[in-house]
């Protein structure tokens, strides 16, 4: 816990803030809606509160620990999210050394390089390397049957769940002139995403009427979408101060974080819905899989990344 | 019999790593004596059902294993000792495709000294390991072991995914996520033919597979 940076503090104070009027507000909700209808959705509300608490304190915890923390912490996520991923594709039996390899070599790989800082290799290990190298490997296994089917989809979970997931820690690999090299840039994309996601489905719940996209996301509506997308943007604009960003900035960089964040959601559910399941997983109560909260981060991430890089690093 | 002090951490090690979703279906956890059946696909079948079994069942419940996979080493001590395994003797202990035990009448007699009065089971009664998409006909032994103990409660479960987390003939794991579906117990009838009786007994088993 070396000298931590006041303005990281302010903001994870915030979040310390945020999550205690959250817990109220569920709390009171709780009492004063009786009606049973609407029960389930105020005991989903309310898990979902307490699954925020903890996920903002191993957060936290992580960041914290500085680079080490968050790598640590994106690498099981994309390790969780790619068995999400996987369970739900129609895999064969030829398939199982070459997953191997993308579970323990390509992602632990991919989030080294993220550490020793080698940006060269960590930007095209997955799209240049492992691409070439499970379509090999699948052939080497001699399993013809759908095989651009299973060497696709295998290269599109480790594009989603590693390669775009890792680009959120790789912002700490980032040198700004004038701008303290710790984890704020990684907490203001989680915050903003994350609020998108929350003030999404808050506007959605009690204005949604007109559906965005009946068929892939059917919770998904116009009302949520404008409502969080703007309040998010606003959020993230009067954060401004712990980015290198001025106020105009900002509101473009969050727009820009909110408008992936929704092509993530989008995305990940016309997955679910051809699969036939509702989330990917079970591991956080009342939201589901790890890929349930990581969507829009995994689209959101890499274009945040390349923001910055292009118009703030050297 | 207590538990072994590492058989909490296990069990804890393995539902992570199988990622598995336990439901009970028209049914619910109890120490009762029973046996545990299910479809086998692969070597963590056991591991997973017994780490998905609450703390004070799993410590009264003790798997069957072929005595030639888990008879060294390593693997000897952990299915001896936190397992608790009741090692059965296969024929030819190279060729998998030999499941019947050598002698059926020693295996049975075998099992039901390990159950004693209070002790629980893990058998799958295909007798090997299948491919993961069919459940192969059962082995007569769970219909010799109701013989003998009138009233034996056996509880069916299936096994979702664990063919794919380590197959037949791989060594190195992936981490997929399974599912775990225990149904309403079933006994032996008074009368019942054996045919019957197993025909049953898989039916059981196929059933919780979509549930």
């Amino acid at each position: 816990m070396k000298n931590l940076d006041p303005q990281l503090v302010w903001a994870l104070s915030g979040v310390l803030g945020l999550l205690t009027i959250s817990s109220l507000i569920g709390w009171m909700i709780k009492l004063a809606v009786k009606k049973p209808e609407a029960q389930a959705t105020i005991r989903n509300l309310n898990s979902r509160i307490a699954a925020w608490w903890v996920m903002s304190a191993i957060f936290g915890l992580t960041m914290v620990l500085g680079q080490i923390g968050s790598l640590v912490l994106f690498g099981l996520m994309s390790l969780l999210a790619l068995r999400e991923y996987v369970t739900l594709l129609p895999t064969r039996r030829a398939d199982h050394r070459t997953l191997f390899w993308s579970f323990f070599i390509f992602t632990p790989l991919q989030y080294v390089l993220i550490g020793i800082h080698w940006y060269g290799m960590f930007a095209i290990l997955i799209p240049v390397y492992a691409f070439l190298f499970v379509p090999t490997r699948l052939a080497i296994a001699g399993d013809t049957e759908l095989f651009l089917e299973r060497a696709s989809a295998i290269q599109w979970g480790l594009m989603v769940c590693v390669y775009c997931l890792s680009y959120a820690p790789a912002l700490l690999m980032l040198q700004i002139p004038g701008y303290a090299p710790d984890a704020k840039l990684l907490l203001y994309l989680v915050l903003v995403d994350q609020l998108s996601d929350v003030l999404q489905y808050v506007w959605g719940k009690l204005l949604g009427k007109h559906k965005i996209a009946p068929v892939v996301s059917p919770n998904k509506t116009w009302e949520g979408f404008i409502g969080g997308v703007a309040t998010a943007t606003l959020i993230g604009t009067a954060l401004w101060w712990m980015t290198p960003f001025r106020p105009w900035v900002a509101a473009v960089v969050s727009l820009s974080i909110t408008l992936m964040g929704f092509a993530g959601g989008l995305t990940m559910s016309a997955i679910k819905r051809d699969r036939g399941v509702k989330d990917y997983g079970t591991l956080i109560k009342g939201h589901g899989g790890i890929l349930d909260r990581m969507d829009s981060m995994c689209f959101a991430a890499p274009v945040f990344f390349h923001i910055v890089r292009y118009f703030y690093v050297r | 019999m207590s538990a072994h002090p590492l058989a909490g951490v296990i069990a804890a090690g393995a539902r992570l790593i199988s990622g598995v979703q336990v439901q009970w279906v028209d049914s619910a956890p109890d120490a009762r004596q029973a046996v545990y059946f299910a479809n086998h696909s692969s070597h963590l079948d056991f591991v997973v059902l017994w780490s998905s079994l609450p703390a004070e069942v799993r410590a009264l419940t003790r798997p069957v294993a072929a005595q030639d996979y888990w008879s060294a080493g390593f693997r000897k001590a952990l299915a001896v000792n936190v397992f608790r395994a009741v090692l059965v003797a296969r024929h030819a202990a190279t060729c998998e495709a030999q499941q019947e035990p050598a002698d059926p009448h020693l295996a049975i007699e075998h099992m039901l000294q390990a159950m004693g009065e209070r002790e629980s089971l893990i058998l799958f009664p295909e007798g090997t390991r299948g491919t993961g998409d069919e459940v192969a006909a059962f082995k007569s032994g769970l219909y010799y072991l109701c013989q003998q103990r009138p009233g034996l409660r056996l509880v069916p479960a299936y096994l979702n995914n664990l063919n794919r987390i380590l197959p037949k003939g791989e060594v190195l794991p992936v981490p997929f996520l399974s599912r775990l579906t225990f149904g309403p117990a079933i006994t032996l009838d008074a009368g019942e033919s054996k045919p019957a009786f197993l025909l049953r007994a898989r039916e059981a088993v196929c059933r919780l597979k979509d549930l």
